[in-house]
């Protein structure tokens, strides 16, 4: 009873002080763009992101990564600016800009002084419709996402692994697939492919503009409508449903690649915040994250990298705002002498404690208290208040659930994250992969030439 | 941040001209130097304690620097590292603690709620006046540190960049990998880490940012109570010079990757360099200004042959790296290089174009105050300011030092300071393959 009057006291801190804080204005044109305004006065800088609601997840078998390819071709110029244009217009006053894409989303981004806001939409208007897609500008992007793929996935082993670890996991669920692409598909993709893609998706009523800083709503409602007020709509059709089919047993899958330390990746099949029912099982899946992961104290550094020293690290996510079902990851990189199968049963052995014990009250007040914290820690940033509510919105649960969030989660109970254990995190709905390392065959040597000076002239 | 216009003359555009931070200074009882700001937008506070105590002070014990001030969290006075991660945690504060090239960095964010604050404050002192460095904490960590340590030969692009360090700077204390080598850390012991914090972590030696919502008084008080358990000791010697490697060289690493990694450079500038705003202007347009640098345009626009490429000057207390880096298909490794260094000799003849360098002014300048529009970038900031000994005036005035820089001076600072023939150049990735490949 007064360990909980400590915690509501430590509570009640943060939720007044963020009070203060600004509420985000909405507006809706007529051509369904949605406008979005958090102020933030601290600095005369603001972060403007135009999010597009398609992704990875949206695409269908042989044109995997075309969101992402778009993305590239997204700088490569219009009717009014060739490619390359709008970048160099972007730095020229003062921006910095860039754009990414995921599972469920693509969005482009500037930060820029506050008084730069129309110079980025007016720009981002112009490509939302009017894009040259080039079979010359195709050929070079395709060499650069293809050297893009490489750097990030094929000679990166964790990444390679957790690749083939998704196209196992899922059978029929678009999330088997990754968001840059599978190489075959990369190589054989057509400016046609890109054109009906670009058509399909890229309209004022499939984005959403978010704008957070120095700026005043009424006068960014006013610039949207200016440069977005007369684009043309489409109509965009109901994605179908591709409902993951049950898993029926667990699934393991080993990759061989050469490496030097093994690793283990495991993942349950869970529900999210917008497929949850009751909603408050996926807010308690992301407190059991917290549990197993929420810092230096929670239980998998503290018992499994420090207590039983099984573990170099080991880490548990949970993405609730996915779009569709996913897994609640765990991985773990296992110390000298141990191996994967001593890290498989230590996390099995956590998640069956998950199963049988209530979390101790100490432990669900620490993870509130960061949740807390963090709230307030987050409007430090300007990008990242815009990324959570383009997100949100862009997955169809709404900006709205960012301010429900804190109270959600105070709200799980030590029952609820055992039910969702038990419930969710089974054997059957279990999907294992195993990195056993190969040698590096480069006999670790290198060779090293002293280079004539004159060869290297400047003149 | 307290917002104010100021009107810098020779600034073009002075309407916009956004006076930075604030910055206080004082030094505690004992002499640490401390630097505020008071940002009172939000309910929190961030905390750096730096020392005079990175990678270059582990003589010739690499990674010494770096293992002392990760074990710091893991125990200190009567506590375990289970204790000190739950009494962050409990109140929300985040720690961390790490070495860099030249200092190291114990850091706070807590809420400033008192309660919260005060109980993450006295974990933070007593971490960093009574670390434990026991046995056990020791060896469970160095043996951490060694996996970590053997899965860099995992990467191309660490290799490539470990290698590149030792090209560039030979016997210079700058030239091990600041968390040190596998033979290195083997043969550590938690004497040596107990030994390097007696000597590195003394008051002479520390110096405080405080950046939040706390009063001066406050600020001065955390100071105070952060540093009192701290011995004065004294400031470790000067830093030896670098010298410049004597002649150009390459160096290639076999590695079984689909990609080659090419890092080009040599020992660049420092902080309190006379050439540094010539140097960060132009290189600013060589490869430092993302989405349009040349070097961005030769090798990605135009060909194809990276998703990144770019150059930077890291300046630090001595010649800090001058680097250019990309990655390409092991196949187009020698038209890669080729363009990186047909693009680099062309600019040090030439410079930049003045449209090029009206377009990086515009860019730098229009940007400045994006540079620290969050306490944790505006926190870094006073710590650098502070550990280099740069004016306290430094953001102030950075734009008019932009502003200043001409073509002229640009090409004679580049001219003067990157010599081509001087180059050192690291590939890793497969060579072998590649000839095989482009045979066919």
């Amino acid at each position: 009873m007064y360990k909980q009057l400590i915690g509501l006291v430590l509570l009640a801190v943060p939720v007044l002080a963020s009070a203060t804080v600004s509420k985000v204005s909405e507006h809706t044109l007529r051509n369904g763009f949605k406008v979005l305004v958090k102020e933030d006065h601290r600095s005369p800088v603001m972060v403007s992101q135009v999010w597009y609601k398609v992704g990875s997840s949206y695409e269908p078998g042989g044109i995997t990564g075309a969101s992402h390819m778009l993305e590239h071709m997204m700088f490569k110029g219009t009717d009014k600016h060739p490619a390359g244009e709008f970048s160099k217009i972007i730095a020229a006053n003062g921006g910095d800009e860039n754009a990414f894409t995921g599972q469920d989303y693509t969005a482009f981004f500037q930060t820029m002084s506050a008084d730069k806001l129309s110079v980025s939409l007016e720009l981002e208007a112009d490509r939302m419709r009017y894009l040259h897609l080039l079979p010359e500008e195709l050929k070079k992007e395709l060499q650069v996402v293809t050297e893009e793929r490489r750097m990030r996935t094929d000679d990166n082993p964790q990444a390679k692994m957790q690749e083939h670890f998704m196209a196992m996991a899922f059978s029929n669920s678009p999330y088997k697939n990754p968001v840059i692409g599978w190489p075959a598909d990369i190589a054989a993709y057509t400016v046609k492919d890109l054109q009906a893609w670009y058509q399909r998706w890229y309209a004022p009523n499939n984005a959403t503009l978010v704008v957070v800083g120095d700026v005043k709503p009424q006068e960014v409602f006013d610039l949207a409508q200016k440069y977005f007020g007369a684009l043309k709509t489409s109509d965009i059709e109901t994605l179908k449903p591709q409902t993951e089919v049950e898993q029926l047993g667990v699934r393991k899958i080993t990759v061989k690649l050469p490496a030097k330390l093994p690793y283990l990746i495991m993942g349950y099949k869970v529900p999210v915040l917008k497929t949850a029912d009751p909603e408050w099982e996926a807010y308690a899946l992301e407190v059991l994250a917290g549990v197993l992961d929420g810092g230096s104290s929670a239980r998998l550094t503290s018992g499994l990298v420090r207590g039983k020293q099984l573990a170099v690290s080991a880490g548990a996510g949970y993405n609730m705002t996915d779009r569709l079902p996913t897994l609640f990851e765990l991985q773990a990189t296992p110390n000298e002498g141990k191996t994967v199968h001593d890290l498989e049963t230590a996390l099995k052995a956590e998640i069956t404690k998950l199963q049988k014990d209530l979390v101790s009250s100490d432990e669900l007040q620490r993870i509130k208290a960061q949740v807390l914290a963090s709230n307030v820690y987050e409007k430090d940033s300007n990008f990242y208040q815009a990324m959570q509510l383009g997100m949100l919105e862009t997955v169809g649960l709404g900006w709205k659930k960012a301010d429900d969030y804190v109270e959600k989660v105070n709200q799980v109970t030590a029952e609820q994250i055992r039910a969702v254990a038990k419930k969710y995190l089974i054997e059957d709905h279990l999907n294992i992969a195993y990195l056993e390392p190969q040698a590096i065959n480069n006999s670790e040597k290198t060779e090293k030439t002293e280079k004539p000076a004159a060869k290297k002239g400047a003149k | 941040m307290p917002k104010r216009l100021v009107c810098l003359l020779l600034l073009l555009a002075c309407n916009s001209a956004w006076a930075a931070a604030k910055i206080e200074n004082w030094r505690t009882a004992q002499g640490s130097r401390v630097y505020y700001v008071q940002a009172d937008g939000l309910p929190m506070a961030d905390i750096q304690v730096v020392f005079d105590a990175g990678s270059a002070r582990d003589g010739k014990q690499f990674g010494v620097a770096s293992f002392t001030a990760d074990l710091l969290d893991s125990g200190a006075a009567d506590l375990n590292a289970d204790d000190i991660a739950k009494r962050f945690e409990s109140v929300g504060a985040i720690f961390s603690a790490g070495a860099s090239t030249d200092l190291a960095t114990v850091s706070l964010r807590s809420l400033t709620d008192p309660a919260l604050f005060n109980k993450a404050l006295d974990t933070l002192q007593l971490i960093l006046t009574k670390p434990a460095f026991s046995k056990n904490d020791f060896s469970r960590e160095q043996k951490r540190t060694l996996a970590m340590l053997k899965q860099t030969e995992e990467s191309p692009g660490d290799l490539a960049g470990i290698a590149f360090s030792n090209a560039i700077y030979g016997e210079h204390p700058y030239a091990h990998p600041t968390a040190g080598v596998i033979k290195t850390v083997a043969a550590l012991t938690a004497k040596d880490l107990k030994e390097f914090y007696k000597q590195h972590y003394v008051a002479a030696n520390a110096m405080v940012v405080i950046v939040g919502n706390l009063s001066k008084q406050q600020a001065e008080q955390t100071a105070e109570k952060l540093l009192a358990g701290l011995p004065t000791g004294q400031k470790p010697d000067a830093l030896p010079d670098v010298t410049m490697p004597s002649k150009a060289s390459v160096q290639h690493i076999e590695f079984p990757s689909s990609q080659t990694h090419v890092l080009v450079g040599l020992p660049g500038s420092y902080r309190k360099d006379p050439d540094y705003f010539p140097l960060y202007v132009g290189n600013h347009v060589l490869g430092g200004s993302g989405l349009v640098s040349k070097l961005f345009d030769e090798v990605r626009e135009k060909r194809g042959l990276a998703y990144s490429a770019s150059s930077s000057f890291s300046p630090l207390l001595k010649q800090g790296p001058f680097t250019i880096g990309l990655q390409t298909r092991n196949d187009q490794t020698q038209q890669a290089l080729e363009v990186l260094n047909k693009t680099l000799s062309d600019y040090i003849t030439k410079g930049p174009t003045p449209e090029e360098l009206t377009a990086a002014k515009q860019n730098i300048v229009g940007g400045f105050a994006m540079r620290f529009d969050t306490n944790k970038e505006l926190a870094n900031y006073v710590a650098m300011i502070g550990f280099y000994d740069l004016p306290l005036d430094y953001l102030d005035t950075f734009q008019q030092s932009i502003e200043k820089v001409t073509v002229a001076e640009i090409v004679s600072a580049f001219q003067r300071r990157v010599n081509p023939q001087l180059l050192q150049t690291v590939t890793a990735g497969q060579l072998k393959q590649a000839t095989t490949d482009s045979a066919k």
